[in-house]
């Protein structure tokens, strides 16, 4: 469809069979079919290792999503989805390492916005800082915005994990 | 504990093969199945059918599965074995066609390292298949062979490879039967919701100008949908249009039905489409082929979308109420409904809408002009006309297979198909080369009836080595060309959308068909002009074993009615006065294919 008009983020957990070749058949399934994928983490999560959650951070029109939802479903490994960003409340984290090289005003200035995002000093040197922060994805990109003049070298971030507020699962 | 296995992997292959009712298999043999054909030598239970190219034993499968509703089998060897079959399992992939395509590999120590035939089956045939396996483990095979024909039967069906690497095969594996709770993850939704079919009923109860627009789900689902579709239709009294795919699933002899819809569906087909003010859609997909232009496509309808796939639904067409369930069930659920409903429908309307149909019907647009004098060229509206009134008269069991073009469409306009499981073509995809192996596997299925691929001169050369197939298994599959020494589909896209610029679509130095099927130790005819063609198609039915049947037919003969590419229903060209961008061909529609 043309325009930006009526897009809207998604962010979708799909539990899914821990076979090999999971991960390619979703990841084909947004590249072969031109969806967006703005984030994707996985992991195995519960005690036998056999099923793994999928989260996916997507944008499209709403028949686009409802779209990408289907596919997923007919997935012969798929157990369950949820669209976490229609169904309610949920919570949505992820975190970066971020590597800081600078020194004197710029360094300091550095630690104090560090502070203030309440991002965890894990490593340092003369020379440098590497700082862990966890928190929404905004949060993130805000911290990430004051860190680039400060002598922002590098950054690893994990992607969404998500999950629905209250008593509801997956 | 249970005792150590006794049987081979390639044992406990058979035994889950056997287990699944499989009776034929379509193969190629090479170093990597070595093992499986040792197995398959030493049993008779299941039949094996050497094709001559990998592609070809896929259309073979799909061929015995769509004229059977059953499963159909493939066995090619690693590497190139598997990379010829991936346009078959893309055609079955298109055509929601059940197939299991068992692939050899190299053994697992191997895999990952370049090894001799040695290619990512799995990673490549992920976007071509349903679904895919590499077995890794011996406990794994007999699980993953059961597990792979449930997934390709059921749902929507579609074609699944187990790759099977060498050592898998070789060593001992213990056999398991099919799981009895089913899947974990997998489980299609067959069943519809009560809500859903009652929001349905009414829509159509209220209608006054409604339509029943039906795909290969119906065929899919089975014999007992397409009775319930006749049911259904009669019951209303509503008229009927049906895909390319779904041909066969409500009789073409009914006044009810409308003809196919479409790209060179008929004018009745797509001016009620595009007129209705309530459309029932079941087992179809709303596919570009059938819309034309999407911001055009039956703009006045309230539109019910029965699929068994979520995924059909919403995709290309906002529908007011879906129906997620299996075709056949819809069906019945609807019926009852029906029935149960004390609403009256608008019967003065309906007939009304038949008057206006009635018209557009009088138009006859699938009208051409042969010229019967002595010498004169053969039309091939005309050949595909006597052909299906001479099988009439035969009053034999007749299945057709086509290849991709013109031939195609003319074969689906003026062939009539009174039941389901009888017209193989390839829709989705339209691959060339698809109708003679499908025709192969067609006869196998069905050894005394007569099986006739439609095909193309262009279209017929693509698969052609599949005529030693059909001579060393005596199949007598009759290949009837319409040869206009064109890629006419091609060369009418030249016509009508590039200045006539021919680039490439004629083809020179063509074999002498009759030559060739005599190489291929079958029968030949030609009919080079209207006399001699009543007399070929005789001589052809007549035949006993595998012919080909040369036709030469007007070579600038166009298909028609046609909707171009990003037309709309009503946009329609009938003939070749309206031909050519006057004829509402845009300059976005340039851009579809
Ligand atoms: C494998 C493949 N390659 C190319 C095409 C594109 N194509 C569609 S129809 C056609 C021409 C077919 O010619 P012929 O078999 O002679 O049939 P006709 O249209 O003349 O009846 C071509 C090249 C195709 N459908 N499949
Ligand atoms: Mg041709």
């Amino acid at each position: 469809m043309q325009g930006n008009e009526g897009l809207r983020s998604a962010t979708i957990s799909v539990l899914v069979e821990n076979e090999p070749g999971i991960l390619a058949r979703v990841v084909g399934l947004f590249s072969g079919r031109g969806y967006n994928i703005d984030s994707l983490t996985v992991a195995p999560v519960d005690e036998t290792g056999r099923q793994s959650r999928i989260n996916i951070v997507t944008s499209g029109t709403e028949m686009v999503i409802e779209q990408i939802k289907a596919q997923l479903g007919r997935l012969v490994p798929v157990y369950r989805l949820a669209d976490l960003t229609r169904e309610g409340p949920h919570i949505a984290r992820e975190m970066a390492l971020i590597k800081v090289i600078g020194s004197g005003e710029k360094r300091a200035e550095a630690l104090r916005i560090a502070e203030a995002f309440r991002a965890r000093v894990i490593d340092a040197t003369t020379e440098n800082f590497i700082f862990e922060l966890t928190g929404a994805t905004d949060k993130l990109d805000a911290f990430l915005a004051l860190m680039r003049p400060l002598g922002l070298a590098e950054v690893s971030r994990t992607g969404v994990a998500a999950i629905a507020r209250g008593t509801r699962t997956i | 504990m249970s005792a150590a296995p006794e049987q081979s992997g390639a044992e406990v292959l058979l035994q889950a093969l056997k287990a699944e009712g499989v009776e034929v298999i379509f193969g190629y043999p090479g170093g990597a199945v070595l093992p499986i054909y040792d197995a398959i030598f030493h049993q008779n239970a299941i039949r094996h059918v050497l094709v001559r190219h990998e592609q070809g034993a896929v259309h073979a499968a799909e061929g015995y599965a769509r004229s059977t509703g059953r499963v159909g089998v493939v066995l090619v060897t690693s590497g190139p074995g598997a990379t010829n079959a991936v346009t078959g399992l893309v055609d079955a992939l298109m055509d929601s066609i059940p197939v299991v395509c068992l692939t050899g590999q190299v053994p697992t120590h191997l895999i990952g390292n370049d090894a001799f035939q040695e290619a990512d089956t799995t990673g490549i045939t992920r976007p071509a298949t349903k679904h895919n396996y590499l077995v890794k483990r011996p406990q794994d095979l007999a699980r993953i062979v059961h597990e792979a024909f449930l997934v390709a039967r059921s749902g929507r069906p579609g074609p699944v490879v187990i790759d099977l690497p060498k050592d898998i095969m070789i060593h001992k594996a213990p056999y398991a039967p099919p799981c009895a709770e089913g899947h974990p993850s997998y489980r299609p939704r067959t069943e519809p919701e009560p809500e859903a079919i009652a929001r349905a009923i009414a829509i159509l109860k209220a209608a006054k100008r409604p339509i029943v627009y039906t795909g290969g789900g119906v065929i899919n689902s089975g014999e007992e949908a397409a009775r319930l579709l006749a049911r259904f239709v009669r019951m209303t009294g509503f008229p009927c249009t049906s895909t390319l795919m779904g041909l066969g699933a409500f009789p073409a002899s009914d006044p009810r039905f409308l003809g196919m819809l479409g790209m060179h569906g008929t004018y009745e087909a797509n001016l009620a489409m595009h007129g209705a003010d309530a459309m029932l859609a079941i087992g179809a997909r709303f596919d570009d082929r059938v819309t034309g232009r999407l911001n055009a496509f039956s703009p006045g309808s309230r539109k019910i979308h029965a699929d068994i796939d979520p995924s059909s639904i919403n995709k290309n067409v906002p529908v007011e109420v879906p129906i997620i369930g299996d075709a056949g069930r819809v069906l019945a659920s609807l019926i009852a409904a029906w029935e149960a409903d004390p609403a009256a429908p608008d019967r003065e309307a309906l007939a009304a809408w038949w008057r206006e149909i009635d018209a557009w019907r009088a138009k006859e647009c699938l009208h051409f002009t042969q010229d019967f004098a002595k010498g004169a060229v053969i039309k091939p509206q005309h050949a595909i006309r006597r052909l299906y009134e001479i099988t009439q008269e035969l009053g034999r069991e007749v299945f057709i297979t086509t290849e991709v073009g013109q031939h195609q469409m003319w074969a689906a306009q003026h062939f009539r198909f009174e039941q389901p499981r009888h017209w193989m073509t390839s829709g989705g995809l339209g691959t060339m080369g698809y109708g003679l192996p499908a025709a192969i596997g067609v006869q196998i299925a069905h050894p005394e009836a007569l099986v006739i691929d439609i095909a193309g001169e262009a279209s017929i050369l693509m698969n052609i080595q599949e005529m030693s197939t059909a001579a060393q298994y005596r199949l007598p599959v009759k290949i009837f060309i319409l040869n206009n020494q064109y890629m006419g589909m091609v060369r009418q896209w030249q016509e009508l959308l590039h200045g006539g610029r021919y680039a490439e679509s004629y083809t020179a130095a063509l074999p002498d068909f009759v030559k060739l099927a005599e190489s291929f130790h079958a029968t030949g005819f030609r009919a080079e002009s209207i006399d001699q063609l009543d007399g070929v198609i005789r001589a052809m039915l007549a035949a006993d074993g595998p012919v080909i049947a040369d036709i030469a037919v007007d070579p600038k003969e166009n298909c028609f009615p046609m909707i171009p590419s990003g037309a709309a229903h009503n946009d329609m060209i009938l003939s070749a006065a309206t031909e050519g961008r006057a004829a509402g061909i845009t300059d976005p529609g340039l851009v579809l294919v």
